[in-house]
């Protein structure tokens, strides 16, 4: 029976590459992976001729040269005879630390707002809206710059400060219009053990809440979790400050010449960033958060009311864990999205990646190419990294089939 | 499907014909205007009026070379660049020429695969600050933050002198002359540096001028000029000989007022003669005709004339002569023999 069914064997003819539908699909699969590869053989040829007919070749030899310029925020330590390269890692650390502050606080201000907008009060939920509508509605680069134009133009001179105009907030915190001065950390001898402890009691907080939720699993009983968080989180540490005699100091900064002497500066740049990037941010993630939780049934609030359960202990318990189902994957992509929206920094000169390698580096040496290709590979590695982090955590909040 | 095949025919057409590369002079010729790049805005050297007319030292070289070659010195299109965006739009040939004060370095030169035709502005790298902090020296900036265009080198010079000097200071990069004036005037950094005509300018344009101070450091060289891609050599003349019609012209003594007659009527020096035509055919080694420094020459005036039109004494720039003088007056400007 079935050997009328099977092909005639032998009976190969060319037309049936394109009339046999058998073939056809893979006909037309090498025809279109030919045209790709011409395509791209098109481009690189194309690069590579241009490249000559400028007199220029293809080599990352520029990023062992001294870089020759300075750039103000560096995590680690780099002068202007540091090579290129090592200017490259100053803007990706400083594109690093703006990603996941900014994430952090976008996260905070989308979580409180997302909630509530859904919130009964009038008043509150329009305010909200107002902040998702305003900050969504407008272009990121226009509030990057605004908030900066504020933040530079409104605020008092350092000088200010020297002559005893302003004084300084708590006499530890200097807000000007050239950055903000606050009180840098000294760590003297002991201060390591003073930090092991801090860490120790981080621990005993994830332990303790570990134990309490097992507890209230099994028998319903509640313990005070917010009131032993917050006594692991500061008496330890206060206990060993203490008995370690003070290891760790403040120094203050102090007016002085051009404007302060000690203390850390945080740049106006950088505080502009952060603010615009974390509301804009925060504006989108805030939907998120309201979409995940209207997805939730309100049969399950209701259910968790009739069981007696308060408003506050329905949203952490019941209506939350099964919206970051919901939640956590557009959450991703919002992340991602502020990482790579962090190359707008150049607008109000922050040193990031983009400005020190896509920029400086590219333009005092004339490696557009190769820089543009590192900046792409950079960037590409970053958000690989944060939405491997990202689907790893939506893993485990995840719907569990068994 | 006919209609696809045609358009994808059509694409590679064009694709194809984009890679090709002509010879820069007939491309101007093809296309009626002269692209050139100037800079966003810097009053004195670049910068557009109320009607969109641009003008300035460096504009007024654009429509020398337009007026060579195309006999309309109103035929320049010009393309604003900050100093980040100049050599990639050079390099791409998205401008002919590059008339941005722009600092004659050996990697431009060289490992950029550019070809600087001339200097014309000798300047150096100054600072400004603003009276009241009592400032008289660059040596008292430790600890300073300071304004800087990111892409320059400025920039670089900047890095070097504090750290020559053993100082410390906070550089704030910025993008734009015109931005870098805004956060230096706002007070968000203590002084700004860039090439001291361009600080002249700068100051030119504050509500109160006398309320800055130039420092009288001058901490590098900074010869600026005309720059064209490498590779087409006869492009590179033409720039070149027109900043030199220019230089030679004043040294010469041709004007705007006078070349026409001298033009016509020849002279008794066979320099000027050959400079404007009379005699030779130099117009025609440049592929140009006879009469272009004429066309040079009488749009705005020899060097000294643009130079006092724009930025000189009498402008509100007021910018001397200094190292801009002639050869024959102390100065540095000395266009090599048309010959």
């Amino acid at each position: 029976m079935t050997t009328t069914t099977e092909p005639r064997s032998g009976g190969f003819r060319l037309s049936q590459l394109l009339y046999d539908t058998r073939y056809r699909s893979i006909t037309i699969q090498v025809v279109a992976l030919g045209l790709l590869v011409l395509a791209v053989y098109w481009l690189l040829s194309n690069t590579v001729e241009n490249l000559e007919a400028l007199g220029k070749d293809f080599n990352f030899g520029f990023l062992a040269q001294p870089a020759s310029y300075d750039i103000n925020q560096r995590l680690i330590e780099y002068d202007s005879r540091s090579s290129h390269g090592r200017a490259a890692i100053v803007g990706m650390l400083n594109t690093i630390l703006i990603a996941v502050l900014g994430c952090i606080a976008a996260t905070i201000l989308g979580v409180i707002a997302g909630v509530l907008r859904l919130s009964k009060n009038w008043i509150v939920s329009r305010l909200m809206g107002v902040y998702v509508e305003g900050f969504r509605n407008i272009p990121l680069l226009l509030w990057i710059v605004l908030i900066f134009a504020v933040v530079s133009e409104s605020l008092p001179h350092p000088r200010a400060y020297g002559s005893g105009e302003v004084d300084l907030w708590l006499g530890s915190v200097a807000m000007t219009r050239q950055g903000t001065w606050i009180p840098a950390p000294v760590w003297g001898a002991g201060s390591t053990a003073l930090l092991a402890v801090f860490v120790l009691s981080l621990a005993a907080i994830w332990g303790f809440r570990r134990f309490a939720r097992r507890r209230q699993a099994a028998t319903g009983q509640i313990l005070p979790v917010l009131w032993v968080s917050l006594g692991l989180l500061v008496l330890p540490t206060l206990i060993a400050y203490f008995l370690l005699g003070r290891p760790l100091t403040l120094d203050y900064p102090e007016p002085r010449g051009f404007n302060f002497d000690g203390g850390v500066l945080i740049r106006n740049s950088f505080i502009a960033l952060w603010l615009a990037l974390s509301l804009y941010t925060g504006a989108f993630i805030a939907e998120i958060v309201r979409g995940g939780i209207l997805a939730i049934s309100k049969g399950q609030t209701e259910a968790a009311f009739a069981l007696g359960l308060r408003p506050g202990r329905t949203m952490n318990l019941v209506i939350l864990p099964q919206a970051m189902r919901v939640i956590v994957p557009p959450l991703i992509s919002q992340y991602l999205n502020l990482t790579k929206n962090s190359s707008l920094a150049i607008a109000v000169g922050y040193m990031d990646v983009r400005a020190t390698l896509g920029g400086i580096t590219i333009n005092q040496t004339g490696r557009e190419l190769e820089g543009m290709l590192l900046l792409g590979l950079f960037y590409l590695t970053l958000s690989l990294i944060i939405a491997g982090f990202g689907n790893l955590y939506n893993t485990s909040v995840k719907l569990k089939e068994r | 499907m006919n209609k696809t095949v045609i358009y994808g025919a059509l694409t590679i057409a064009g694709l194809a014909a984009g890679s090709a590369a002509a010879a820069t002079l007939d491309d101007i010729k093809a296309r009626g205007t002269l692209n050139c790049g100037v800079n966003t805005g810097l009053t004195g050297f670049a910068a557009a009026d109320a009607n969109g007319v641009w003008d300035g030292f460096d504009v007024a070289l654009c429509r020398a070379v337009a007026a060579a070659v195309l006999n309309d010195a109103t035929a320049v299109e010009f393309i604003p660049l900050t100093s980040q965006t100049r050599f990639t739009a050079l390099a791409s040939g998205e401008i002919d020429m590059l008339s941005r004060n722009t600092t004659w370095t050996f990697t431009r030169d060289v490992d950029l695969a550019f070809e600087f035709t001339g200097i014309n502005y000798y300047d150096g790298q100054g600072f400004i600050v603003p009276r009241e902090l009592g400032v008289a020296s660059a040596l008292e900036l430790d600890g300073a933050s300071v304004c800087i265009e990111t892409g320059t080198t400025t920039e670089l010079n900047l890095a070097d002198f504090f750290r020559v000097n053993n100082m410390n200071y906070e550089p704030v990069p910025i993008a734009t002359n015109g931005e870098a004036l805004e956060q230096y005037g706002a007070g968000a950094c203590d002084v700004y540096t860039t090439d001291a005509s361009a600080l002249a300018a700068a100051r030119a344009t504050f509500e109160d001028p006398s309320a800055h101070v130039i420092l009288p450091e001058i901490v590098s060289k900074e010869p600026l000029g005309p720059v064209v891609r490498h590779g087409d050599n006869q492009w590179g003349d033409i720039v070149r000989w027109t900043l030199n019609a220019l230089i030679a012209a004043e040294e010469l003594g041709i004007t705007s007022a006078n070349v026409a007659q001298l033009a016509a009527d020849g002279t008794d020096n066979p320099e000027i003669n050959r400079l404007l035509g009379v005699e030779g055919d130099f117009g025609a080694m440049l592929g140009l005709d006879n009469d272009w420094a004429v066309r040079v020459i009488s749009t705005g005036g020899n060097y000294g004339e643009l130079f006092e039109r724009h930025i000189g004494e009498s402008t509100p720039i007021g910018l001397a002569r200094g190292l801009n003088a002639q050869w024959t007056d102390g100065g540095l400007l000395y266009a090599p023999p048309f010959r």
